[in-house]
């Protein structure tokens, strides 16, 4: 398949691994932003490859991940509210609250619909017209464009069913908090290459200059990685402070204006918490006051439930600050596993804890092929 | 004679158009609705119809039973439709155990309202279907339930087959080297449907790969015999969940290279942009053969010479059990455990 093969091929692959490890003078700590990125380094083998001379800790960029489990109480709650149809990503339903998750809430009655676009749950909106259709907004400035044309949607043919619960959040401000924390450990970082697509990278600009940090714009196939790494690795051992796009073929310097003008014309930033981390300040996008009426912690604001503390067994919050590893964590694999995870990192198809657990094994050397 | 516009003429046409409960209480409907529908399109013996039991008569050789129930949404999809489906999907699991298929039962649970006019769609895919496999329908039962009890129609086979020679299909014979074949590309029944229901308009629309195996398989029984060690189509859970419980029941490890895995340009092309592996999704012509290594190549000629797995390769092999039961070389050269399927990626395939 054209653009995506010539991203994976094996010789190329083996031919970067070999020219990241001729230039590292020392095991550096780079950090993937972005879940997708964590899945497939781990997954294509690039991590165990390089283990003895890199450290690659996974970031936070799991939106699923990081949306609080309040948020989800909340969205289980409206799910049971008559004449309401829950909708939101399928990587959403599994992820546990305090007590289920939307999956669990759909088999005990909830009305809870997985859709592949805010857009398909706004026309679940138009075609029951009887029925308050939410759509639980999860995602960095990814798929915030999306949520906000269905809104504006909704606006120009003035459909009033139809709600979010807006829980998007922004990748940059969790990169700041990671850096300012006083146990910080990375040295640079591979920034999300699809997030870097809608908003460009004029404003890592001056965050990498601030902290001292290179960040590398980088992509998701396992070239795309490799090529992220060894970017990385040449800007640290040259000992240089900048930001260098390698993934040019989707991402400009400034971004996706006509996307960025979408959103911008129905949200603003705003502080609110992110699971495991706590309130990260300008860490999410808030609707305008304008629009508020799609708002469905306003609309149905009686069905916000308390915020519970999440179980103390779990360290997702170590895992996606980079504290960590998952098989760190004492839960892992025992008594947090896919099938019954204590937090959301095991369950997200871009979550660290599910992206160990599927596709490492430590102990597993590379076998002969017998053939 | 009504007005066609009055509301009675509508419901009566409603009446002659749909599934109605009574169609389901063994009454007059029930018996106008088998014996001038369901016979004729399956070429059921009118003498058996008197009767609620076939007699099958002497079977040549050991007996070999399975059931299967057919719930896939929606109903038609490219490459097939539950009709079709609920032949291929029981006769492949009595040819995956090594038997010849002869007979199927056949039992339908329709929901109220059901069109007939679709009813007859799917009940002639039945019977191309079984007549295409020379199997005949030989009992058979039909209920109603009411509007929203059921999605339209739901299909239950059991089919009745005979044991070809003395040995039986057992993953517990699979031995390390033994060479894992698999009968052609993967993952094009559950991409279908997926996209057929959710209407992704995909150009070209992907085809399921639904199809009766029972040919090939004989072929590789006759040809092989003991050589031929375990045999599986990659239904639910798709070639992932066959080598999990292969390595299960032998103790071994399956090994397969991601590069040799057969998959078309347009499964593969789709399957990336849904973010789906598609050795993870169903198939319903599709099987994977574990076969002693010196045999490997007699075992791709026979597949070969059919049609249906003409596009047969191999994949990986059997070797002595490492920490993982399954492992996959990917893209750089890394092997790595491949999970075990654990469920709902796509509901309702079949």
């Amino acid at each position: 398949m054209k653009f995506l093969d010539e991203y994976r091929d094996a010789a190329l692959a083996n031919d970067l691994i070999k020219q990241i490890r001729g230039i590292t003078s020392q095991r550096w700590v780079l950090m993937d932003v972005c879940g997708g990125q964590t899945h497939n380094l781990v997954r294509s083998g690039i991590e165990t490859a390089l283990m003895d001379v890199l450290e690659l800790i996974h970031g936070p960029g799991c939106p699923v991940c990081v949306t609080p489990s309040q948020v989800i109480d909340f969205a289980i709650a409206l799910s049971h509210r008559p004449n309401t149809i829950l909708t939101s990503f399928g990587d959403m339903l599994r992820v546990p609250g305090s007590h289920q998750s939307m999956l669990t809430a759909r088999s005990a009655g909830g009305d809870v619909r997985a859709v592949y676009s805010p857009i398909d749950a706004l026309k679940m909106a138009i075609e029951n017209p009887s029925k308050e259709v939410v759509f639980l907004a999860v995602g960095f400035e990814t798929t915030a464009p999306a949520t906000a044309l269905a809104l504006l949607q909704a606006d120009q043919e003035d459909i009033k069913n139809f709600s979010i619960i807006p829980a998007h959040v922004r990748v940059q401000p969790a990169m700041e908090s990671i850096i300012q924390s006083t146990d910080n450990r990375v040295q640079a970082f591979l920034a999300a290459g699809h997030v870097c697509t809608v908003t460009g990278y004029q404003s890592l600009e001056s965050f990498c200059q601030a902290s001292h940090t290179p960040i590398v714009v980088t992509g998701f196939e396992p070239i795309d990685l490799l090529d992220g790494i060894l970017h990385s690795v040449r800007l640290l051992e040259g000992n240089q402070v900048r930001v260098v796009n390698r993934y040019s073929r989707n991402v400009q310097r400034t971004g996706n204006a006509s996307a960025l003008r979408t959103v911008e014309s129905v949200y603003e930033v705003g502080d609110r918490p992110w699971r495991g981390f706590g309130n990260i300040p300008s860490g999410a996008l808030k609707l305008r006051a304008d629009w508020k009426r799609y708002d469905a912690s306003e609309k149905f604001a009686p069905y916000i439930p308390a915020a519970t503390p999440d179980d103390q067994r779990c360290r997702a919050a170590d895992v996606m600050a980079g504290r960590i590893k998952p098989m760190e964590c004492a839960a892992f694999g025992r008594e947090c596993t896919s099938e019954s995870p204590l937090g959301a990192p095991m369950v997200s198809s871009e979550g660290a804890c599910a992206a160990y657990a599927r596709f490492q094994t430590t102990s597993i050397t590379p076998l002969e092929r017998s053939e | 004679m009504h007005d066609p516009s009055t509301p009675a003429c509508r419901i009566e046409m409603g009446l002659a158009d749909t599934i109605q409960l009574a169609h389901g209480e063994g009454g007059r409907l029930m018996r106008q609705l088998i014996e001038n529908r369901i016979a004729p399109l399956l070429s059921l013996d009118r003498s058996g119809l008197q009767s609620d039991a076939a007699v099958l008569g002497q079977l040549d050789g050991e007996t070999v039973v399975t059931t299967d129930s057919f719930v896939v949404s929606p109903l038609f999809f490219p490459g097939g439709d539950i009709g079709s489906l609920a032949v291929h999907g029981t006769i492949n699991d009595l040819a995956m155990a090594g038997a010849t298929p002869t007979h199927l039962t056949l039992a339908l649970i329709l929901e109220e309202g059901f069109a007939l006019q679709t009813l007859d769609r799917i009940l002639n895919s039945i019977a191309d279907a079984a007549n295409h496999c020379g199997v005949s329908v030989v009992a058979g039962d039909t209920k109603v339930v009411p509007r929203g009890a059921a999605d339209g129609i739901f299909i239950n086979t059991t089919g009745i087959g005979v044991l070809q020679g003395d040995s039986r299909m057992r993953p517990d014979r699979i031995e390390a080297s033994d060479q894992l074949i698999v009968s052609g590309p993967i993952g094009k029944h559950g991409l279908a449907v997926l996209s057929a229901r959710e209407k992704f308009g995909f150009k070209p629309a992907p085809e399921s790969d639904s199809a009766p195996l029972h040919q090939p398989a004989q072929d590789l029984r006759n040809q092989l015999d003991l050589d031929l060690h375990a045999m599986r189509d990659a239904t639910r859970g798709g070639v992932a969940a066959v080598l999990h419980e292969w390595a299960e029941a032998s103790g071994q490890t399956m090994w397969i290279d991601a590069a040799k895995v057969p998959v078309t340009a347009n499964t593969h092309a789709i399957a990336e942009l849904l973010g789906i592996d598609p050795l993870f999704v169903a198939n319903e012509g599709t099987f994977l053969v574990a076969v002693h290594p010196d045999r490997c190549e007699a075992a791709l000629d026979c597949l070969r010479s059919h049609s249906v797995s003409a596009q047969c390769c191999v994949i990986g092999h059997a070797q002595p059990r490492d920490v993982s039961a399954v492992l996959i070389r990917r893209g750089i050269g890394v092997d790595q455990p491949l999970d075990e399927p654990s469920g709902a990626m796509l509901p309702r395939i079949c």
